[in-house]
């Protein structure tokens, strides 16, 4: 049992997916079918892949309510500038630019003026939200310019039979867990998160460590809105509403502490397919829609409760 | 080595150090006691560098220095703080590098973390330290001597010549403290100086070479442990004997 108890959360969560895939798969038949599976893929990246910055965020002790709202911004922003005619590029990078600034301003007030990331992060989401209605005037975005077709294909499409999203998420997740085993910075990262002052005594730049992980979280933000845009079609400022409580459910249930301290890349991309595939069972087993958000509310609160009883054996261990 | 000539502090109205002396050799291990507020951390604080003091000179290797918190590690002083400052989620490896981690180049450009290399050397300091700390080890789970060890281990990293330590052994089992008491002789033995504040009398009388008293930011003793007892050094602490 101690070397169960020990195994790390995504593995568990990794477990319950395909247990949960394995039921569904005998109960529902439209479950298993392509179509099923390749939409669900879709929909857990996009989460998947905020949720890698949101985990660095939480091991380092922080938390960044303001993803939702800053995808809504940035989706806006991007959606904006292509429909002025300018290419993809140039649209991509007003985007991503205006989420680094978010992320920039996230990060100097936590890092150096040290305020709370909860309420400094609470105020972003409405402040970018809010900039996304006065910058769209609260208008539907559909007519992307010339470069259109490319940015369809690029949120939409697929490649080798799995849509470009996974394709990113897939990269990106690789490239965050190299990240967190080998790099100088994600081992600082975590150290914030488990001991800040102690941290600071050992001479590491504590508050850049901290600005940069909100840096990362608004970015990655940006890039999932992006894609997204591409998916969808069109956009409006509603674009990621409410989408913090999902990447903060993945990367919880996925194994990040929110005291800081540990987390990792694995475990934020199971957990959003976990969160993803609840979704989808839901609504094919016909539960009304109107529920989502009880079983994803609940499902953050049991993962906590999990790890709270895991924490309470390995406590006990020596 | 170190030498402190008239060092004094003064925070506002409060003079937490008066005129202190103080001189330590190489492989010289000095118990430095005193009740509480005698102004021992103090003292420990403006070795390490993390205080200026407001008069009085500090010479390291013959040559008056100002200390900084860097420039003292630079000197080769390291300093052990009572709560140890260890991140409990990491290894003991991870701790001991923390902040001077190693790294190999994947491909030729890209710097990643050396973990063989650091695991390697951590579990030399440790070897070198007697301790039975393994370096995977993650903090939360070890023994109060074992996370004293891993921050003696990071201490150590630099080859340091002088080490401070603040009450290594409070908070720790009669056991831990013997094994705490073995790494500092192993210190010694390898030419280390050690300023050990205690206040626990049969640890310095168990390892010092010499003990200085401190009373009201006062020096009102120094002299090697053969020549005094507990009951003298004790009576210096409270006041009973003036100075010796």
């Amino acid at each position: 049992m101690k070397s169960l108890r020990r195994a790390p959360q995504s593995l568990w969560v990794t477990l319950t997916v395909a247990a949960l895939a394995g039921v569904m798969s005998l109960v529902s038949e439209p479950f298993a079918s392509a179509d099923n599976i390749f939409n669900i893929s879709r929909n857990f990246a996009f989460i998947g892949l905020i949720a890698l910055g949101q985990t660095a965020v939480i091991a380092n002790g922080g938390i960044d309510l303001s993803v939702g709202s800053v995808m809504g911004l940035a989706g806006i922003v991007t959606g904006l500038v292509l429909a002025s005619g300018q290419p993809l590029v140039v649209a991509a990078a007003a985007g991503l630019g205006c989420a680094l600034l978010c992320g920039l301003i996230n990060g100097a007030l936590v890092a150096y003026l040290r305020l709370s990331p909860f309420v400094v992060t609470l105020g972003m989401l409405s402040i970018a939200r809010s900039l996304a209605l006065v910058i769209s005037n609260n208008r539907m975005i559909h007519d992307f310019g010339p470069d259109e077709e490319l940015l369809l294909s690029l949120g939409g499409g697929r490649f080798l039979g799995v849509a470009n999203p996974v394709w990113l998420l897939v990269v990106a997740a690789l490239c965050a867990a190299g990240w967190f085993r080998y790099s100088r910075l994600a081992r600082h990262v975590l150290a914030v998160g488990g001991n800040e002052d102690s941290t600071r005594l050992a001479g590491v730049p504590v508050a850049r460590v901290k600005l940069t992980v909100y840096v990362l979280s608004s970015l990655l933000a940006g890039v999932s809105a992006i894609l997204m845009i591409g998916w969808l079609g069109a956009v409006t400022n509603a674009l990621g509403q409410n989408y913090e409580l999902r990447v903060i459910a993945s990367a919880v249930i996925g194994g990040a502490n929110l005291m800081g301290g540990e987390g990792g890349a694995f475990g934020a991309v199971a957990g959003a397919a976990l969160i993803e595939l609840i979704r989808n069972s839901l609504l094919l087993l016909g539960v009304d829609p109107y529920w989502q958000g009880a079983f994803i509310g609940g499902s953050i609160i049991a993962a906590m409760l999990v790890e709270r009883i895991r924490r309470t054996g390995r406590a006990g261990d020596h | 080595m170190l030498e402190l000539l008239s060092v004094g502090m003064r925070f506002g109205a409060v003079e937490a150090l008066q005129a202190v002396d103080l001189e330590l050799a190489p492989g010289e291990v000095v118990g430095l006691m005193g009740d509480n507020g005698a102004g021992k951390s103090t003292l420990l604080k403006i070795v390490a560098g993390n205080f200026a003091p407001t008069s009085g000179e500090i010479r390291w290797d013959r040559q008056a220095v100002k200390l900084t918190p860097l420039s003292a590690r630079e000197h080769g002083i390291e300093a052990v703080y009572q709560d140890l400052a260890l991140c409990d989620n990491l290894s003991a490896t991870a701790n001991v590098f923390l902040g001077r981690e190693l790294h190999r180049r994947l491909l030729g450009v890209l710097p990643v973390l050396d973990h063989a290399a650091m695991r390697k050397r951590s579990a030399e300091l440790f070897d070198e330290l007697g301790s039975d700390t393994r370096p995977d080890d993650i903090v939360r789970r070890m023994s109060g001597g074992q996370r004293q060890a891993t921050a003696l281990a990071r201490a150590r990293l630099s080859a340091p010549r002088l080490m401070l330590l603040d009450e290594p052994t409070a908070a720790i089992s009669v056991r831990q403290i013997a094994e705490v008491l073995e790494l500092i002789r192993s210190l010694r033995d390898q030419g280390v100086s050690v300023l050990l504040i205690s206040h626990r009398m049969s640890d310095v009388f168990a390892v010092a070479d010499r003990v200085v008293v401190l009373r009201r930011g006062r020096k009102v003793a120094d002299k090697g442990i053969a020549e005094s007892s507990p009951e003298e050094v004790t009576a210096l602490i409270t006041g009973a004997i003036e100075a010796a």
